[in-house]
């Protein structure tokens, strides 16, 4: 079968309209299974309706993002915690 | 054809995740209503009761519509005979975790189905098989692929497209896309 989902890279483009940081380059945790992963790893699904991102190790939902002419919507629920490189100060 | 909207003649394959396979012998349907009563159906049992097979235009919040697709599969209408109930609400669940919420007169009177059959084939997984609900008259997002059950409630509980911006109700012809349309 035919892989149906990109990997957390996809979400570059559209988080960076968001977020003045890389998020693809942050760490995150699974709510569901704990387990700890760049957002880079995530499994990215769809893009069409929103881009759904799900924990490489338990499938669960980790980050949701709407799009729409005039707003954003970011549901990240499933997001125990990210932690996001800083260059040092 | 719903404004903003327009014509495909293919069938675009959205996911917000993996298609689940579902084995036959261990597929079901349930209705619970808000008393906590449950309805169930096996697959066997779905494909004994009367079908219909409905020819309706389906249109996504996406922009494509596609013209007189042909459906076959229950409708709700004799699913919800024998079910009591003073719910106003639906939620539709689906293997796989996917949600969507309605109200639960958009799905009764004919206009809402559990489908089995897409142009007289039986309905691939990537559309939703072995079975997905459809509720053509509002965008496709709310007719949930791989539907498993469809919680009645009290309360307007928003599904999984709902709760990130997606309007509540989705009416294409007012063009109810996202939250505030
Ligand atoms: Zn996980």
């Amino acid at each position: 079968m035919t892989q149906d989902y990109q990997d957390g890279n996809a979400l570059a483009g559209p988080l960076a309209e968001l977020f003045a940081v890389d998020v693809t380059a942050a760490t995150g945790r699974c709510v569901s299974c704990g387990d700890t992963g760049r957002v880079a790893d995530l499994r990215v699904y769809g893009h069409e309706l929103g881009w759904v991102a799900r924990c490489p190790s338990c499938d669960h939902v980790m980050l949701r993002l709407v799009r729409s002419p005039d707003a954003a919507w970011l549901d990240l629920q499933g997001t125990l915690s990210l932690r996001v490189p800083l260059p040092p100060s | 054809m719903p404004p903003g909207q327009y014509l495909t003649e293919d069938f675009p394959v959205l996911s917000a995740g993996p298609t689940p396979n579902i084995p036959l012998d261990r597929w079901e349907f349930v209705i619970a209503s808000e008393d906590g009563r449950e309805y169930r159906w096996t697959w066997d049992e779905l494909l004994e009761l009367p079908a219909e097979e409905p020819t309706v235009d389906i249109h996504c919040v996406t922009k494509w519509s596609k013209l007189e697709t042909t459906w076959r599969g229950v409708s709700l209408d004799v699913l919800m005979e024998d079910v009591e109930t003073t719910a106003d609400f639906a939620l539709a669940h689906s293997y796989g975790g996917y949600t969507t919420n309605l109200p639960l007169e958009d799905l009764l009177d004919g206009k809402a189905w559990i489908v089995y059959e897409f142009e007289g084939s039986e309905l691939a997984p990537q559309h939703g098989g072995p079975a997905r609900l459809l509720v053509p008259h509002l965008y496709f997002w709310k007719s949930a692929k791989w539907v498993r059950g469809i919680q009645l409630q009290e309360f307007d509980e928003l599904g999984f497209w709902e709760s990130v911006g997606y309007h509540d109700y989705g009416d294409p012809w007012r063009e109810q896309r996202y939250q505030g349309d």
